[in-house]
């Protein structure tokens, strides 16, 4: 195709011309050695054949992985960040961590149940919560244990491994604020219980403030209603919270003045801190990006131009800059924030790059609109000592050897 | 506390136009739709059911419900270990000197007796009684080094049980942003 670089003047032309002028057109091309056009394909597959929910290609093989611990029931698998495009994860790519498996909810016999402090305690169905209001929202969803593995060295061998318990997807529902002010919350309320209907009904303490804010009674995702493994057909949306907040299979919220210490929050969700304290009710997922291409596990072919492409978020507002280095630390460039660049969601960065095709080192540091800038591993070693479990959000280094080949590294 | 009173005010109108409009969405739930859906228990005991328990009797329960999962004391197969290690406070994995076991960890009693009652067994949640629920909390305790042997486990003994760990909680609950904290 080298030698038929034709602009869209030239493109029309071509249209326009007979076959016999086009033939003597493309026999300049390095493609077309003979006068004689490639056939067609002839007539594809019909609509009736495709069926009437789109696959993708054959072709295209991205997936999940399942994740080192658990048993399948209990655990989860992440999401191939180093394929993905833009900011949303498709439907059927986003991570899902479950604590006793994914029920299968008929939709027309769920019911939330919301009691406690009110002045009115009520069951909505489905249906009725369709009749609410609705907000559409791209929010990030991450697990808090997205890095667990990391903590105390690069284990990871790609960046689904190191970081692919975030995804990020367009969510739609009814503000929580909108349905809670209909039963009259009780003044001296403070806190939420969010109860999921899966085999572990999965609870958490939630900030009565959060729910007043931006929670959402969230039923669809990317312009579908949910997936079983997210939460069909109810979950709960905290933007910028972490994970397992967002509890699935929403079926109880109950009104309360404390938290009331479920086992989710007081141990696994827990995070060990330095002589022997265990911090509780760490929500924000704080700032975080990572280089997505290239990344661990791909392999540069020689050097020349790369386009350096990764995600940034913030669980405590909107990514207001990425700075990239490609020279192991040294030196940091800002990277261009491609539109939209939204709160509590996956934004985009990207910077043009040469790579001379000498070892080196690359990695993103992001920083949020509040001033909060994602540290490095050393940093947070000093904040509270290499035990963390949950909220691992340090720079994330990928080694380029000189043959193109990308690790997982730490400096 | 001006702009308290005032907020009460304003959210007490807000309540009575959603009362003079009664056909809002969802149907009120009664009594026995809220008992059905039991209430979770609060770390001081609130919500407690009736019934009661013994270290023996969990034991048992124990051994017939729980073993396909969980290492009995003693026991050290990994796979169940990974899963949820239940006892064994003096064991380490370097990371900490803590492990996520309910002995060293866990800062609340009820905690045990609510997760377990809605949660286990994995195959069959919520299908034992309150007071065999009771039981596997007071086996569970008393394989922890929390509690003793003889000791009973019911609505009143149960919130009372001291857990090690207590007061080894930070709370981050109080970084509440600014824009949300009550004002006088």
């Amino acid at each position: 195709m080298k030698n038929t670089s034709l602009t869209n003047g030239n493109r029309r032309q071509f249209m326009k011309a007979g076959m016999a002028t086009s033939a003597a057109l493309l026999s300049s091309s390095a493609l077309a050695q003979e006068t004689v056009l490639e056939p067609s394909r002839g007539p594809g597959r019909t609509v009736m054949e495709m069926g009437y929910y789109g696959e993708r290609s054959e072709y295209v093989k991205d997936a999940r992985l399942k994740g080192n611990r658990g048993t399948g029931l209990i655990g989860g698998s992440l999401t191939p960040l180093q394929h993905g495009h833009g900011i949303v994860t498709p439907s059927g790519l986003h991570f899902e961590v479950h604590h006793s498996g994914v029920p299968d909810i008929d939709p027309s016999e769920h019911k939330l149940l919301i009691h406690g402090m009110v002045d009115d305690a009520k069951i909505f169905t489905m249906e009725d919560l369709l009749r609410f209001p609705s907000v559409n929202r791209f929010h990030f969803l991450e697990c808090a244990g997205n890095g667990m593995g990391e903590w105390m060295a690069p284990r990871g061998q790609t960046v689904q491994q190191t970081h692919g318990l975030t995804s990020c997807s367009q969510w739609t529902g009814v503000p929580l604020k909108i349905v809670l002010n209909e039963l009259g919350v009780k003044t001296d309320a403070k806190w939420i219980l969010a109860e999921g209907d899966d085999g572990a009904r999965m609870t958490r303490s939630i900030p009565m403030w959060k729910a007043m804010d931006d929670a959402i009674l969230a039923y669809a995702q990317n312009g579908e209603f949910l997936r079983p493994e997210q939460g069909f057909p109810l979950r709960l949306l905290l933007p910028g919270f972490e994970g397992n907040m967002n509890v699935k299979w929403l079926r109880r919220l109950e009104i309360g003045d404390k938290p009331w210490w479920t086992h989710h929050e007081d141990t696994e969700y827990a995070d060990p801190r330095p002589n022997d304290k265990i911090r509780a009710f760490s929500f924000y997922m704080e700032g975080r990006s990572v280089i997505t291409s290239p990344s661990a596990g791909m392999k540069l072919n020689g050097p020349g131009f790369y386009e350096i492409s990764g995600l940034a978020w913030s669980g405590a507002g909107t990514v207001k800059k990425v700075d990239i280095s490609t020279d192991s630390g040294k030196t940091w460039q800002q990277a261009n924030l491609e539109a939209p660049v939204l709160p509590k969601s996956h934004t985009r960065f990207k910077m043009p790059w040469t790579w001379d095709g000498k070892e080196t080192n690359i990695m993103s540091r992001s920083t949020d609109d509040t001033g909060y800038v994602q540290p490095t591993y050393e940093e947070m070693y000093k904040l509270q000592g290499p035990i963390g479990m949950m909220h691992n959000n340090a720079i994330q280094n990928w080694h380029i050897a000189q043959d193109g080949e990308i690790t997982n590294v730490r400096l | 506390m001006y702009l308290h009173k005032f907020l009460i005010i304003a959210v007490l109108m807000g309540a009575s136009l959603a009362n003079a409009q009664q056909s809002r969405f969802g149907a009120p739930a009664t009594q026995e739709d809220i008992d059905k859906s039991f209430w979770t228990v609060f770390p001081d005991g609130e919500f407690l059911p009736d019934g009661e328990g013994n270290v023996a009797a969990g034991r048992e329960l124990f051994e017939y419900n729980c073993t396909l999962c969980h290492n009995m004391p003693g026991e050290n197969d990994p796979v169940k270990d990974e899963i949820g290690k239940l006892f064994g406070v003096d064991d380490k994995r370097g990371r900490t000197n803590l492990q996520q076991t309910i002995g060293s960890y866990w800062p609340y009693p009820t905690t045990v007796f609510d997760y377990i009652r809605r949660a286990m067994p994995l195959i069959a949640p919520m299908s034992l009684t309150n007071s065999d629920y009771y039981s596997l909390t007071a086996y569970l305790l008393y394989e922890n080094g929390v509690i003793g042997e003889d000791e009973i486990m019911n609505k009143d003994t149960l919130p009372k049980v001291q857990m090690p760990n207590r007061d080894g909680f930070i709370n981050a609950y109080p970084e509440v942003p600014e824009k949300y904290k009550a004002k006088d």
